[in-house]
C-alpha cells in the first residue's frame, strides 16, 4: 500500500538523528543497507519489539492499536450518542424554548402595556373634552348672571340718575322762584335807603319782574 | 537518546496480550487511546451534569463544541446529515482531544500512528459506502458521473472522480498522521538543541537562546494545529457524508 513509499522516505529521517548508531554501523564494516540501519536504530530506540521498522510503520503493533482503538472509541462514541449528544441537545433545545417563551411573554406583556396605554389616552381624553364642557357651561351660566347683575346695576343707576335730575331741576326751579322773592327785598331796601322813604310792595315787585323780563 | 525525535512514536508494551499469534498488547497507544476517550468524554460528561440554564464556563465550552460541529456539519451535508451527527462530534472531539494531549510532554501522540488515522479514515469512508449503496442503491454511482458533464468527456471524467473518490481515505488519514508527525518531530529536533547547546558551555547556552524561542514559538503553532487537523478531518468527514446523502446534486 502506500505504507512502503512512504517509509522509505522517512528511512533517512529516522536514521539521520541516530548518527552515532550509524557510525557503529560502519564500524562493523557493514554497508548501510536499509535493514542493517534499522537494526541499529532499533537496538537504539530500545523500542522492545527489536524489528526496528520506523515505530508508525511497525505493522506488527497495527492488530493491537486497531483492537484498542475499536474498543476505546467505540465505547466514547457510544456515550456520545447515548448520553452526551442527547444530553447537550434537550439543554440547547431547552434554553432555545425558554427564551422564546420569555419573548413570547415579553410581546404579550408589551401589548398589555400598550392596551393600557391606549386606554388612558382615551379616558384621559375623555376627561379632558367633559372638563372642557364643564368650564364652558360655569363660563357661559358666570357670564350669564353677569349681564343680568350689570343690566339690574345699569337700571338701578339710570333711576337714580333720572331722580337726580329731577331734583336738581326742582331744586333750580325753586331756586329761581326765590330769586324773585330776595330782588324784592333786596330792591325794596335799596330803593328805601335812597329815598328814605317807604316804597308800596306792589310798586317794587312789577319793577322786578319788568327787570326779570328785560333781562 | 533522550534527542532521538523518533522515540517518542514507539510503541511499548504494557500489559502484553497474544491471541492466536497476533499481539494485542495494551501499549502506551492503547492507555493514550483510554486517556483520550476518558479525558474528552468526562469533561463532556461532568461539564453537562448540572444541564443549567445559565451555563457554567465548562457547560459553555461542552456547549461550543456540540454547536460548533452541529453547525460544521448542517453545512455541509445539509439537515438529512445530522443523523450522522454522534459519530463527527465523537471523531472531532476523540481527534481534538488526542491531539492536545500529545502536545504534553512526554505524553504519546495517538494521531501520529497512521494506522490509528486510517482506522477514522476507513471508518468515515465505511460509513459513507454502507449508507450510500443503502439508501440510494446503485443510484450511488452518479457520485462518480457529475450531471451537465458532455458524454464524451464522461470517459475522462468518471476515472478521475473515482480515484478522488479512492484516494479520500488515504488523504484523509495521512494528512492528520502526517501533520502531527512533522509537528512532533520538529518540535523535537528543535528541543533537541536547546539541550545539546546547553552542554557547549557559556556560549552554547547563548546560541541556545533562538532554537529555544523556536521551540516556543513551534508549540504555539503546533496546538493550532492540533486544533485545525481535528477541524479539518471532522469537515471533510461532513463533506464526504453529503456525497452519501445527495450522490447526484452538488
Amino acid at each position: 500500500m502506500f505504507v512502503t513509499p512512504a517509509y522509505a522516505e522517512e528511512t533517512p529521517a529516522a536514521t539521520a538523528p541516530a548518527g552515532q548508531d550509524a557510525a557503529a554501523t560502519a564500524a562493523h564494516g557493514t554497508t548501510p543497507a536499509a535493514g542493517e540501519t534499522h537494526t541499529e536504530t532499533g537496538v537504539a530506540h530500545e523500542a522492545g519489539h527489536g524489528s526496528g521498522v520506523f515505530p508508525p510503520f511497525d505493522t506488527t503493533t497495527f492488530p493491537s492499536q486497531i483492537l484498542w482503538l475499536v474498543i476505546t472509541f467505540g465505547l466514547f462514541f457510544m456515550l456520545m450518542k447515548k448520553v452526551i449528544v442527547p444530553r447537550v441537545g434537550t439543554i440547547i433545545d431547552n434554553r432555545q424554548d425558554r427564551i422564546s417563551q420569555d419573548l413570547d411573554q415579553a410581546s404579550r406583556l408589551k401589548a398589555e402595556a400598550d392596551a393600557a396605554v391606549e386606554t388612558y389616552e382615551r379616558e384621559l381624553a375623555a376627561a379632558r373634552a367633559k372638563g372642557n364642557e364643564i368650564a364652558s357651561a360655569a363660563r357661559d351660566a358666570a357670564k350669564v348672571k353677569a349681564d343680568a347683575e350689570r343690566a339690574a346695576v345699569e337700571a338701578d343707576v339710570s333711576a337714580k340718575l333720572a331722580a337726580a335730575e329731577a331734583r336738581i331741576a326742582d331744586i333750580k326751579a325753586k331756586a329761581f322762584a326765590d330769586v324773585g322773592t330776595i330782588a324784592e327785598e333786596t330792591a325794596g331796601t335799596v330803593v328805601e335807603q335812597l329815598l328814605g322813604k317807604q316804597v308800596p310792595q306792589g310798586d317794587v315787585a312789577a319793577a322786578v319782574a319788568a327787570a326779570k323780563q328785560e333781562a | 537518546m533522550s534527542n532521538d525525535p523518533i522515540h517518542q512514536f514507539v510503541i511499548q508494551k504494557i500489559v502484553p496480550i497474544e491471541i492466536g499469534g497476533m499481539d494485542f498488547s495494551f501499549t502506551n497507544a492503547s492507555l493514550f487511546m483510554v486517556a483520550s476517550a476518558a479525558v474528552a468524554a468526562g469533561f463532556l460528561y461532568f461539564a453537562t451534569s448540572s444541564r443549567s440554564l445559565i451555563p457554567t464556563r465548562a457547560q459553555s465550552v461542552a456547549e461550543m463544541s456540540y454547536e460548533f460541529v452541529a453547525s460544521m456539519l448542517r453545512e455541509g451535508a445539509g439537515s438529512h446529515g445530522m443523523k450522522f451527527f454522534p459519530m463527527v462530534f465523537s471523531l472531532f472531539m476523540f481527534v481534538l482531544t488526542a491531539n492536545l494531549l500529545g502536545m504534553i510532554p512526554y505524553f504519546f501522540t495517538i494521531t501520529s500512528q497512521i494506522i490509528v488515522t486510517f482506522a477514522l479514515a476507513l471508518l468515515v469512508i465505511g460509513t459513507v459506502l454502507v449508507y450510500g449503496f443503502y439508501k440510494h442503491g446503485l443510484h450511488f454511482f452518479q457520485l462518480f458521473v457529475p450531471s451537465g458533464v458532455p458524454p464524451v468527456l464522461l470517459i475522462l471524467v468518471v476515472p478521475i472522480e473515482l480515484i478522488s473518490f479512492l484516494s479520500r481515505p488515504i488523504s484523509l488519514s495521512v494528512r492528520l498522521f502526517a501533520n502531527m508527525l512533522a509537528g512532533h518531530i520538529t518540535l523535537k529536533v528543535f528541543a533537541g538543541f536547546v539541550a545539546s547547546l546547553g552542554t557547549l558551555g557559556a556560549l552554547g547556552v547563548g546560541g541556545a537562546v533562538l532554537p529555544l524561542l523556536m521551540t516556543v514559538a513551534l508549540t504555539g503553532l503546533e496546538f493550532l494545529v492540533a486544533f485545525l487537523q481535528a477541524y479539518v478531518f471532522a469537515v471533510l468527514t461532513c463533506m464526504y457524508l453529503n456525497d452519501a446523502i445527495h450522490p447526484g446534486g452538488h
